[in-house]
């Protein structure tokens, strides 16, 4: 598409529409765009209605007929339900010890008056720096063999939890500062504690962040891959694992494996769609405040 | 504070211990671990005692296959400034016009972003496959030869294959950000740039580009730190194969720490790992979000 010819389209159609109305060009591109993002993950649905005979024949193709074995397949593989179990547990202990850590450093950080304040918030903002992946090997050393809890739902869940924080720190911290101080006096008023406080006033207050930060970090743990890759075996695995495992040993099994995918990427599909406009929101919000 | 002494002091350690444990125990302290294994020759058994100095370092920086993982990182970080940025502005853009179906466009585009990176790379590993896969099957059909070895089998075709189904994956994120700072740009603006006869493509470029500033800088460092660390896409896909043309920083880290138990190593790569993120970020910081902070003060 060449530049002269896009706004030549532009000028044509602009005394019809009005201004900022997209033109068939721009429904087109929208099209385009559509189909290139959404091909791969429609091919995974469908090649998991299809027989790999179907697949080896036409590899674009429509499922002919719709066969329903593979997914069932998925559903009555004990190991798929033992993986979900243990992305799920992962992902609550994960995301519950985030935020509730996140949201109690977050709240003197915002409406506490102290000296070591600013170099503290600094210390979270500097965490943001770390990649999870130069603490590694020493994590995977440290969790199996200090801790003991190589093979387990809290070796994996803690570690998250404290490389989430840092995000959640920053995220919460302006949604807490944006709480009406006149709010906060009037209970102090009334004989409420600064825990009280905490408790009945800025938790329900800063719900939509902490929905926002609960998103991002139960999503975050359900897609992790490298720290349950080092930390968990077997019966332990989470479902990226386990995908990644299914699709390594029935490599000749490609309808399967894209039953398997495709199933697997469903949960943390919906709730990130059901969540969408609330995650959005409350990032405008931390970015606002 | 009146009310403040040690009361308050008690309250703040009450609220912040829990958090500050936690970053101890699990960030801080394997990093420093990282650090010292890094001056150490250890197989990972008995007591680290065998102090080698730099010589980890050395042999690390001199390790061709090392060197070659900053390049590739490197690589994906360039290329997705050059690719993704204009492409997710473009795409920002078009999504921002009054079309119909706008919100399930919206959703549509993120849907990559949300997934799992193994589970993307599952499905794109089938995609290409060579000979039997969908990719393959379309280049045929259109009369072209696939490559023999297949895209992630080509050693000079696995990286830019790579960094195509990288974009696929993030180029979602781009798009999200900058649609949420276009609703942010006041719609005067566009009708008095209309008035004075710009226009559409003119308008987004004068007037809504410049006010997008703050947010790609964000998306910027998002995605700088994202491709430095670039791991399970490339361990899903190629596992820095054939013959090492797709190795990251963190592939490399992993294969000398988890398979051939050469902490030390290890220990040394993830410290440059980690100098190369800080570097970037403070040199990010410095150059361009210092400009963020002094616009709005």
């Amino acid at each position: 598409m060449n530049g002269t010819a896009m706004k030549e389209n532009e000028m044509s159609t602009r005394r019809m529409r009005p201004f900022g109305a997209g033109g068939p060009l721009t429904y087109f591109i929208a099209l385009v765009v559509v189909a290139l993002t959404v091909g791969p993950v429609l091919y995974g649905a469908m090649g998991g209605f299809r027989s790999n005979e179907q697949l080896a024949r036409d590899p674009a193709g429509l499922p002919e007929p719709w066969l329903l074995t593979n997914y069932e397949g998925v559903f009555g593989n004990p190991d798929f339900w033992r993986y979900a179990l243990n992305s799920t547990a992962i992902a609550v202990i994960t995301t519950v010890v985030a935020v509730a850590c996140g949201v109690m450093a977050a709240y003197p950080l915002a409406r506490y008056h102290f000296k070591l304040r600013e170099p503290l918030f600094m210390v979270f903002v500097l965490g943001l720096l770390f990649p999870a992946a130069v603490a590694i090997i020493p994590l995977f050393i440290l969790v199996t063999r200090d801790l003991q809890i190589g093979n387990t739902w809290w070796g994996v869940a803690l570690p998250q939890a404290a490389f989430w924080l840092p995000i959640t720190v920053v995220i919460l911290r302006p949604f807490l500062m944006a709480i009406p101080r006149e709010l906060e006096e009037a209970a102090l008023m009334d004989g409420a504690s600064r825990v009280g406080i905490f408790w009945w006033l800025m938790l329900p207050l800063s719900m939509p962040g902490l929905v926002t930060v609960a998103v991002l970090a139960f999503v975050g743990s359900w897609n992790a891959y490298l720290l349950p890759l080092l930390l968990l075996q077997e019966d332990m695995r989470t479902l990226p694992l386990g995908v990644a495992d299914y699709s390594t040993e029935h490599s000749a099994d490609t309808a399967g494996v894209l039953a398997f995918t495709t199933i697997a990427m469903i949960p943390a599909l919906v709730l990130f769609l059901a969540m969408q406009q609330r995650i959005v929101g409350g990032l405008r919000g931390a970015v606002k405040g | 504070m009146t009310r403040g002494g040690w009361r308050q002091r008690l309250e703040i350690l009450l609220f912040v211990t829990p958090a500050l444990a936690l970053l101890g125990v699990f960030v801080v302290w394997p990093i420093a671990s990282a650090v010292r294994m890094s001056f150490y020759r250890w197989k990972g058994f008995g007591p680290m005692e065998d102090f080698v100095g730099l010589r980890n370092y050395d042999r690390v920086l001199g390790d061709d296959v090392f060197r070659d993982a900053v390049a590739h990182n490197v690589v994906i970080v360039v290329a997705s400034i050059v690719v993704q940025l204009p492409l997710g502005l473009a795409i920002a853009m078009l999504l921002n016009r009054k079309i119909r179906l706008r919100g399930l466009l919206r959703t549509i585009v993120f849907v990559p972003y949300v997934m799992a990176e193994v589970i993307a790379g599952v499905i794109w590993f089938q995609l290409l496959q060579p000979r039997y896969g969908v990719v393959d099957g379309i280049i045929s059909a259109v009369g072209l030869t696939p490559p023999e070895q297949g895209f992630l089998g080509t050693p000079e075709l696995a990286l830019p294959t790579l960094f195509v189904v990288l974009t696929w994956k993030y180029l979602g994120l781009a798009v999200l950000l900058f649609l949420a700072g276009l609703q942010g740009v006041p719609d005067e603006l566009y009708e008095a740039a209309q008035l004075d006869g710009a226009g559409w493509w003119q308008t987004q470029v004068r007037v809504a580009l410049p006010l997008l500033g703050p947010t790609i800088r964000t998306w910027l460092f998002l995605s700088m730190i994202g491709s430095l660390q670039q791991f399970d896409m490339v361990w899903v896909l190629t596992g820095g194969g054939p013959a090492n043309a797709t190795t990251t920083m963190a592939t490399y880290l992993i294969n000398q720490g988890t398979q051939r138990h050469n902490y030390g190593i290890a220990g040394a790569a993830s410290v440059v790992l980690f100098l190369v993120s800080f570097v970037m970020a403070l040199a990010y910081q410095l150059l361009i979000l210092r400009r963020d902070t002094v616009t709005q003060e």
